[in-house]
């Protein structure tokens, strides 16, 4: 369980790490916490020629909770996050998903943005991002010279040589198990969530084998209020169901009504129909499909008493 | 002042140096000794037709690669057949490396040699091994049933086949009995794999040096003393010239108890050829898939009983997965099938196995070794007689109970260690009715009721077990009281973790009247005492820990004899207190047992003040006699043995509540109790420690272990990922009781507690599950999604 050889960078400026990326493009490998690249590097899953080692990136440690969201630089751990008041008030649902990720001494070295480009189905992270709406940051070297067309550049990412930015949403930044938007030579720089609207409430629930392990099944959802306390709009985003983060509109089932009477079972149902899990050792499809149910009904119904309780 | 230590929860001693990163586990030694990795098989079964280690030959830092061609004389036979046994008509080990045949994944078929372990994986990723495919044999029915062969000259896998009959007293046989009683039922039992996994691998280190022709051999086992005969004859070393010592380990719960691991031969040998330092440190992957595993049974149940629930007959017949190889004979087997029988009296038993070749790792001793497989199936059919008649589950097992005023018992089996199956003392009524009162039994069916009216299910279970504990043949204890009063304390076996310097340390400050900070305890380390079996089977305390007593007996009653000539008093009348020999009632006629230790060992030669007292011109001996007389021996130092007659056996009852989740189907312990017998508590804050281990590895083996083999004997779980074991969030808190009916077999009348807590766990817990849900559990363990499975087929 040792890894094969490697090139080992530590860029000291983001500058230098897209320069490194950008040479060696498919051959490097990012690595920030290290939590989902270590153990495939020790097993030899995973052989990239290059580690481009962020760490020392102290400009993308940032929390910024702005009025409209939590914006989370590349190098902000799990643990930060978690604890930051600012972004549980901006946004509770970052709390309630990290809550229930891994274990506290993975959550001090992980990092959020480094589990969203890890793009594991079973991961509560992107679920998080997709049912928000958020985006992944993305830049690297080259292409016009110039930010793409409504982006501002950031502070995280330096002037100085042509350099390319994008904001890639949730909906198209996980591509498949495993797979994300950042292509070769790219550097996802930070990762932007969307904040709570007023009158809404969020929860996640999910059922593991052990406390911390990946979700047999998981629900995060996200209800919205109007001003006579209805519902107005409903969604769940589940994982471990399907092979990106699955985003299931509910609002029609819940239908315009108070939480009391809400379409809650209807609404479950809608969400299992769309699921798609798998066996595996832990669990049949048929279970995990019957707790994706369970688990978003019990999720919406959490979610709609934060939105009256707030 | 005498400071009464046996018995009390005196606080680990080794904890402070374990827990502050202090530990010298394997891997902390040998630094800059070169390190060997492995190219394992990637098959389950397969003929090796070449190997091409060429690609490998240019990696920097490479120094050897070893193939089974290379190995000489005595390392290219199979390793050692450790425990035979007539009914092993078909006993097959490993070899080192293999030879032309792999069995299973993870088998060993290449040793590299490097600068690190990181270069050495490098190479092993270079060598190409040509493998012809053959069918694998994977689970037990099928190794049962199939053509396909493990080993070719093994007919149809049995490896082992024995059948064990207790007739009635009548005289009937077990069938006969089942046939004529009032009520009978069959059904079938299921057990998974698990293993011990503890934290810490194995590991081996080895040092060759030159100039000595010598050895010196690390290696985290539970056995130094076999380890260094068996790499002693292997190497065709002369015993004296090795040296094997265990170094601070990481946990061993059974499966370092096998031995000669192939490293453990192969890393000494290319340490003498390379003459250099080499080591081992086994990861985690292969833990799972080059060690062992236990567990995995197919019991096949008759029974008959009264309208009491009393058992008549039971006859069983078991399937049990040997894996690819018996190093460890059919211990396993051996104990499910004599311990099933547990704390009851049945009228006649019939017990049958069968050990059967599969194409995945050997199977030996795990923690419990054959009793959780035999506990869940005798609690089971208690279970199912009492729901057959509309019982009460303890009220079945009440009726069946050995009486207290029945010991010794004999069971009319022969047990483990080749001797008669006789429980020494206990008392099993008593245990059930403080069991009872701690979990709040006859009090639950009103609870159930009150969680049912608020849609919660809830249940509960119980288990009871009987456990052989001690077994021989013996260990040995050496004492030595130095010049400066300090107490050297060693035995030969080996610790793991159990807090031996603490429980050995009390035993001797007790024994000998001296405060327990004077005694230091040295285990595992052949160069201090060479002679032991090894730690497993719940007896390091019973065995060593008598041990040392005889051997404190011994220096103390020396002590005694030459501190009465220096006070001139009556031996009879002197006692030994906080280190100071006195004369009973008479203060001031004292004499530190310091002194007693120089005047021991009469000196020519002065090398201290103290030293001096002893000293031929210093008048400390007679002249009638010579200054070491007749049958005596220079030095205040004992060793003595500790050899029993048989087991003894220890006892426990388990009760559990558990939850189930009416929608998701997760499975809670809410509570968790154990009465524990064990006998004299040497300490139980130790004992305590140890049931709540066992019993956080049962719940493991109950809720979430198992090992998962796909048809191709590819292990699809061989990472702590995927291989559920228990988060200190999944296990409960633990209630304990003790009950203490000494054994009458050793003088210090105590009994084995290392296995206890792990033992009725999976029987509890299916218990309880089945309690709360009204579905018969006859698999263990359960999962959410089998749980859900089984409601589904039930409705």
């Amino acid at each position: 369980m040792k890894p094969p050889p490697f090139d080992y960078h530590a860029p000291r400026s983001v500058a230098e790490a897209l320069d490194v990326l950008a040479a060696e493009g498919e051959r490097a490998k990012v690595l920030a916490g290290g939590q989902s690249l270590i153990p495939l590097l020790n097993m030899r899953l995973a052989a990239p020629g290059h580690l481009v080692d962020i760490n020392r990136l102290t400009e993308l440690a940032g929390v910024e909770a702005e009025p409209d969201g939590v914006r989370i630089g590349a190098l902000a751990r799990h643990a930060e996050v978690e604890r930051s008041e600012p972004a549980a008030a901006a946004q509770p649902l970052l709390r309630q998903a990290l809550r229930l990720v891994a274990h506290p001494v993975v959550r001090n070295r992980g990092t959020v943005v480094g589990s969203l480009v890890h793009a594991d189905p079973a991961a509560e992270l992107p679920a998080v991002l997709t049912l928000l709406g958020g985006s992944v940051r993305l830049a690297r070297r080259g292409g016009p010279g110039t930010p793409a067309a409504g982006v501002s550049v950031s502070p995280e990412v330096p002037a100085g040589g042509s350099l390319t930015v994008r904001d890639v949403p949730a909906g198209d930044f996980f591509t498949g198990p495993l797979e994300s938007a950042a292509g070769p030579g790219e550097l996802a720089v930070s990762a932007f969530f969307p904040a709570l609207p007023p009158r809404s409430g969020t929860a996640f629930r999910e059922v593991a084998r052990r406390h911390g392990d990946y979700a047999l099944a998981g629900v995060a959802a996200l209800v919205v209020l109007d001003d006579d306390l209805r519902i107005t709009s409903a969604a769940v985003a589940c994982v471990s169901a399907g092979p990106v983060p699955l985003l299931v509109e509910v609002t029609g089932e819940c239908g315009h009504r108070p939480p009391a009477s809400a379409g809650w079972a209807g609404a479950a149902r809608a969400v299992q129909d769309r699921a798609e899990p798998e066996d595996d050792i832990h669990a049949t499809a048929g279970y995990r499909r019957h707790l994706v149910g369970v688990l978003a009904e019990r999720a919406l119904r959490d979610a709609a008493r934060e939105a009256l309780n707030g | 002042m005498t400071t009464k230590l046996f018995g009390e929860p005196v606080r680990r001693r080794e904890d402070p140096r374990l827990l502050t990163g202090r530990g010298r586990y394997l891997d902390d030694l040998g630094r800059d000794a070169l390190a060997a990795a492995f190219v394992r098989s990637p098959h389950a079964h397969a003929v090796i037709r070449d190997i091409d280690v060429s690609a490998a030959l240019d990696v920097d830092g490479l120094v050897a690669i070893y193939t089974w061609e290379d190995l000489p004389d005595r390392l290219a036979e199979p390793l050692p057949l450790l425990i035979p046994h007539p009914a092993l008509t078909h006993g097959r080990t490993a070899y080192p490396l293999a030879r032309d045949r792999v069995r299973h994944v993870g088998e060993p078929v290449v040793m590299v040699v490097a600068r690190d372990r990181y270069v050495a994986e490098d190479a092993c990723a270079l060598i190409r091994v040509d493998y012809e495919l053959l069918k694998p044999v994977v689970g037990v029915e099928e190794a049962a049933q199939s053509a396909q062969l493990v080993h070719d000259d093994v007919p149809g896998n049995v490896g082992a086949h024995m059948v064990q009959e207790v007739p009635s007293a009548g005289g009937l046989d077990v069938r006969e009995v089942i046939e004529d009683a009032p009520h009978t039922l069959a059904f079938r039992l299921d057990i998974e794999r698990s293993a011990s996994t503890p934290l810490e691998g194995r590991g081996v280190y080895a040092r060759w040096d030159a100039d000595d022709s010598s050895l010196r051999v690390y290696s985290s086992t539970q056995t130094s003393t076999s380890v260094r005969m068996a790499v002693a004859a292997k190497l065709g070393l002369p015993l004296p010239k090795v040296e094997v010592i265990a170094p601070d380990v990481g946990g061993g719960f059974g499966v370092k108890i096998v031995h000669p691991w192939p490293e453990e031969v192969l890393l000494p040998w290319a340490a003498m050829l390379l003459d250099r330092e080499v080591k081992w440190t086994e990861d985690r992957r292969e833990h799972f898939v080059s060690s062992a595993h236990e567990r995995a049974q197919v019991q096949f149940v008759r029974v008959g009983f009264d309208d009491d629930g009393r058992v008549l007959g039971l006859e069983v017949s078991i399937l049990h997965d040997h894996g690819a190889y018996t190093p460890y004979g059919i211990i396993v087997p051996i104990i499910t099938s004599t311990q099933l029988p547990g704390p009851y009296k049945i009228g006649s038993y019939r017990v049958e196995f069968s050990s059967v070749y599969t194409n995945t790792v050997q199977v030996t001793p795990y923690r419990g070794a054959g009793r959780p497989q035999a506990v869940f199936c005798m609690e089971r059919t208690m279970d199912r007689i009492a729901d057959h008649l509309g019982l009460d589950r303890t009220a079945v097992r009440a009726v069946n109970f050995i009486q207290p005023e029945e010991f010794p018992y004999d069971q009319g089996l022969i047990f483990q260690d080749g001797r008669p199956l006789i429980y020494d003392s206990g008392d099993y009524p008593e245990s059930l009715r403080m069991l009872k009162e701690l979990i709040g039994w006859d009090s639950f069916p009103a609870e159930k009721e009150r969680a049912a009216a608020e849609g919660r299910r809830i249940g509960i279970g119980i288990g009871c077990y009987v456990e052989g504990t001690g077994v021989g043949p013996y260990e040995g204890g050496h004492v030595q009281v130095t010049s400066d009063g300090r107490v050297h304390v060693s035995t030969g076996l080996t610790s793991q973790g159990q807090g031996h310097e603490t429980a050995f340390a009390q035993i001797a400050a007790a024994e000998l009247g001296v405060p327990l900070e004077r005694v230091s305890v040295v285990t595992g380390d052949t160069r201090r005492f060479g002679y032991a079996v090894g730690t497993f089977a719940s007896r390091a305390a019973v065995m060593s820990g008598n041990a040392i007593a005889l051997a404190c007996r011994k220096v103390r009653e020396k002590a005694l004899r030459i501190a009465a000539d220096a006070l001139e008093a009556d031996p009879r009348d002197l006692e030994i207190t906080d280190g100071m020999v006195h004369v009973a009632g008479t203060p001031g006629a004292a004499i530190p047992l310091a002194t007693v230790a120089v005047l021991s060992n009469p000196l020519r030669y002065a090398f201290d003040e103290e030293a001096a007292r002893a000293t031929q011109f210093a008048g400390a001996s007679s002249f009638d006699k010579p200054p070491v007389p007749e049958g005596d021996e220079p030095g205040l130092e004992g060793r003595d043995y500790y050899s029993p007659i048989r087991s003894t056996f220890a006892s426990g009852m388990h009760a559990a509540i558990v939850e189930t989740d009416p929608l998701t189907a997760e499975i809670r312990i809410l509570r968790y109790a154990v009465v524990h017998d064990c006998g004299n508590l040497i300490n139980p804050m130790i004992v305590e420690g140890q049931i709540h281990g066992g019993v956080a590895q049962g719940v493991g083996g109950a809720l979430y272990e198992r090992m998962v083999y796909d048809g191709h004997g590819q292990l699809l779980n061989a990472s702590f990922m995927d291989f559920l074991m228990p988060y200190a969030t999944e296990v409960p808190h633990v209630e304990t009781a003790h009950l203490q009916t000494p054994s009458p077999l050793n003088p210090l009348g105590i009994k084995g507690a290392g296995e206890a807590g792990v033992i009725p766990v999976s029987a509890v817990i299916a218990s309880a599950v089945e309690d709360a849900e009204g579905i018969a559990i006859d698999k263990m363990p359960i999962s959410p999604s089998e749980l859900f499975d089984l409601r589904r087929a039930a409705s």
